[in-house]
């Protein structure tokens, strides 16, 4: 789960992480308002949207005046931002934060994630602040530093300080970079976040160390026992077939092709869209029932890929393990009872119970085309479709 | 031969009062495995379809003599419940459980360290080896004993590679779901060594997905080290890009993670790549006879 920068910032001002003081506004009035309780400026006025590289599409201004911060809040409020994370399309702007400016000095990259490879938590930074960090290991890799962290005993100062000298930090800034660089992986484990990066850590010209940006993603998994940054999900950034599709736990992502798809399993499921198109086709969307889908769910399924009204047949590929073929067998009948499938369909089944689906699919008076086995199901869709 | 199991394994369900733990530990029984018993908290002194229930893994172990167990207990728990095996001196810890918390994992993992303890999963359809015993979720009719060893990130794929291979009556020695989650117990590297070292296996499938370096570095070991003819699938070639959350991970985790460059560098080390999953067996035969 993705949060925006003013939640991210304030969770981290818990952890007693320095952070810019700020305040999100929802109208350009408000944002004058806060721009003078924050004091006399400049101020610094962001668009909050759930993608980086704002600053480019101008989502990211520096005002001088009170009355600049209002402009510059108007012009953003309703404007769609379009960055190299959002795609084309774009996302609006919803909401404005005002902080107060800093007298930068310097810029520097920190992050923590899980690193697969050693299953630890690791500590990346670099003096590169303020860039593209892709871009950074790409090229100069050695201006990288990594310290992986014992879970046992947790980031240690020693690791934090020797981060901090290969940054190049002169020892008074050594000395506020440990305790930050401690307290953002307690943020980053307490929180169970999957990603924290600061980009750029600040060092302003009076010497004061600062987390100007801040990015915090969370472990969905993990959120059970967070039920206040669960709360923290703003639906706006989010494309509502896929908010839809979480409440029934489908797995679900729209793409743009014409066959729809219904999978269990991620794997199969990107498997599926493969094939579809080596067939010369493409896939609608990315669906995974999981593996203990219900009857419900798989209702729902058909009824969000038929709800993307570029979907011109279907192509449902199970293979059972914990998911009974019977019971996607008798999903299929309730939701062409329910919605009406007029449409191409075309299902291949295997595995637990897959007797007893074929059976139920037969007896339903359905028109369902019947495929043995992946290249068969999707030769039949495609050629159903495409002609 | 084959690897991790065999029919002689004695394995307990972890969460066997479970309505999906129940169910699989009666499919596991039904395919032959020695499901000796379950544990649920609790309930243990009380019987359920006539497996024994025990309180805890310790007394599991201490009444059934079993050595390898199976997890189904709810990701909230799911790590202690591995834990728990892993203290008990289990050798074999297999984690069906999805939705585990990462960082629960990492804990997991250092916990282990040191152990003599393999675990496989979490959110995995578990190992199978066929014809004598099962361990885990997998439909156990679509295997058939043979010389083939099987290693996947995912579940239902697995099946399918399993299928295509049964359906050419080629059998299989053992198959392996690694789980498709960032932090796992068992690699797509050590599953290979595994299949190596086992004179029963004479070819390997490995199937992987987009995302981290995992099979790169599993293809590395085939360049270098493995005398066995491997075949293998990438899912994800469609998969739409930019969907990724942060970029930091595949920075860490080297290499581009792309369905792409993963086959290329397959390819480069001898694997022969099928670029359609209804073609898994068919690229294992072009480089293999049984």
């Amino acid at each position: 789960m993705n949060i925006h920068e003013y939640q991210a910032k304030a969770i981290l001002r818990n952890f007693g992480v320095p952070v810019p003081e700020g305040h999100v506004v929802y109208n350009s009035n408000s944002a004058r308002d806060w721009a003078k309780r924050l004091g006399d400026g400049p101020w610094a006025v962001k668009a909050q949207i759930h993608a980086g590289g704002r600053g480019k599409g101008g989502g990211v201004k520096i005002a001088k005046t009170a009355d600049e911060v209002k402009q510059y809040a108007r012009d953003m409020f309703g404007m769609t931002l379009v960055t190299h994370q959002t795609g084309p399309e774009g996302k609006v702007v919803k909401r404005v934060l005002i902080e107060e400016g800093s007298n930068i000095a310097d810029e520097f990259y920190v992050s923590f994630l899980v690193d697969r490879a050693t299953a630890k938590v690791t500590l990346m930074a670099s003096a590169e602040g303020g860039v593209n960090i892709e871009e950074v290991a790409e090229k100069t890799p050695e201006k990288l530093f990594f310290e992986a962290v014992d879970p046992v005993v947790g980031l240690l100062p020693f690791q934090a300080r020797k981060v901090a000298f290969k940054m190049g930090f002169a020892l008074p800034q050594v000395k506020q970079a440990v305790p930050i660089l401690m307290n953002l992986y307690k943020a980053f484990v307490e929180s169970d976040c999957s990603l924290l990066e600061i980009n750029p850590m600040i060092q302003t010209v009076e010497g004061k160390l600062i987390c100007l940006d801040a990015k915090l993603n969370f472990d969905d998994n993990a959120l059970f026992r967070h039920l206040r940054i669960r709360d923290l999900r703003d639906y706006e950034e989010e494309d509502p077939m896929e908010i839809e599709a979480g409440q029934y736990d489908l797995s679900y992502i729209a793409l743009d092709g014409n066959i729809g798809c219904m999978v269990n399993g991620a794997g199969l499921a990107m498997a599926t869209m493969d094939i579809i198109q080596l067939h010369g086709a493409s896939p609608a969307n990315f669906l995974d029932v999981g593996g203990s889908a219900t009857i419900e769910r798989v209702t729902e399924a058909f009824k969000i890929i038929l709800s993307d009204k570029k979907v011109e047949g279907i192509l449902v590929n199970i293979f059972g393990g914990i998911m009974k073929c019977d019971v996607i067998a008798t999903g299929v009948v309730e939701a062409a009872k329910q919605v009406g499938i007029k449409i191409p369909l075309v299902v291949r089944l295997e595995g637990t119970n897959v007797e007893l689906g074929k059976e139920i699919l037969a007896k339903s008076g359905l028109d369902i085309v019947s495929a043995d086995g992946m290249a068969d199901a999707a030769e039949k869709i495609v050629k159903a479709v495409n002609g | 031969m084959s690897i991790l199991i065999d029919k002689n394994t004695k394995v307990i369900t972890q969460g066997i009062t479970g309505a999906t733990g129940l169910f699989h530990a009666q499919g596991a029984r039904d395919y032959g495995t020695q499901m000796v018993g379950g544990v649920t908290p609790g309930k243990g002194g009380q019987t359920i379809d006539g497996f024994p229930i025990f309180n805890t893994v310790e007394e599991a172990v201490k009444a059934t003599g079993a050595t390898a167990s199976v997890i189904y207990v709810p990701p909230i728990g799911s790590a202690d419940a591995i834990m728990e095996a892993v203290d008990a001196g289990i050798e074999l810890v297999i984690c069906i459980t999805e939705g585990v918390p990462v960082l629960d994992m990492v804990k997991v993992k250092k916990y282990m360290e040191g152990k003599k303890c393999r675990l496989v999963g979490p959110n995995c359809p578990g190992v199978i080896t066929a014809g004598q015993s099962k361990i885990g979720i997998m439909p156990g009719y679509i295997h058939k004993p043979g010389p083939v060893g099987v290693i996947s990130r995912s579940g239902t794929l697995t099946y399918e590679a399993v299928w295509q291979l049964t359906t050419r009556d080629i059998g299989q020695t053992t198959c392996v779901g690694i789980g498709g989650d960032p932090v796992n117990g068992t690699s797509h590297l050590e599953a290979l060594k595994m299949f190596e070292a086992d004179p029963e296996t004479k070819a390997v499938i490995m199937i992987g997905e987009i995302g981290g370096d995992a099979e790169e570095k599993a293809a590395e070991y085939v360049r270098d080290h493995m005398t066995k003819p491997v075949a293998a699938f990438i899912a994800g070639a469609t998969a739409p890009a930019g969907k990724r959350m942060g970029h930091a991970g595949a920075i860490i985790s080297g290499g581009k993670g792309d369905a792409a460059s993963k086959k290329a560098f397959l390819r480069e080390c001898g694997i022969s790549v099928a670029d359609s999953p209804a073609e898994m067996a068919e690229a294992l035969l072009k480089i293999w006879q049984p």
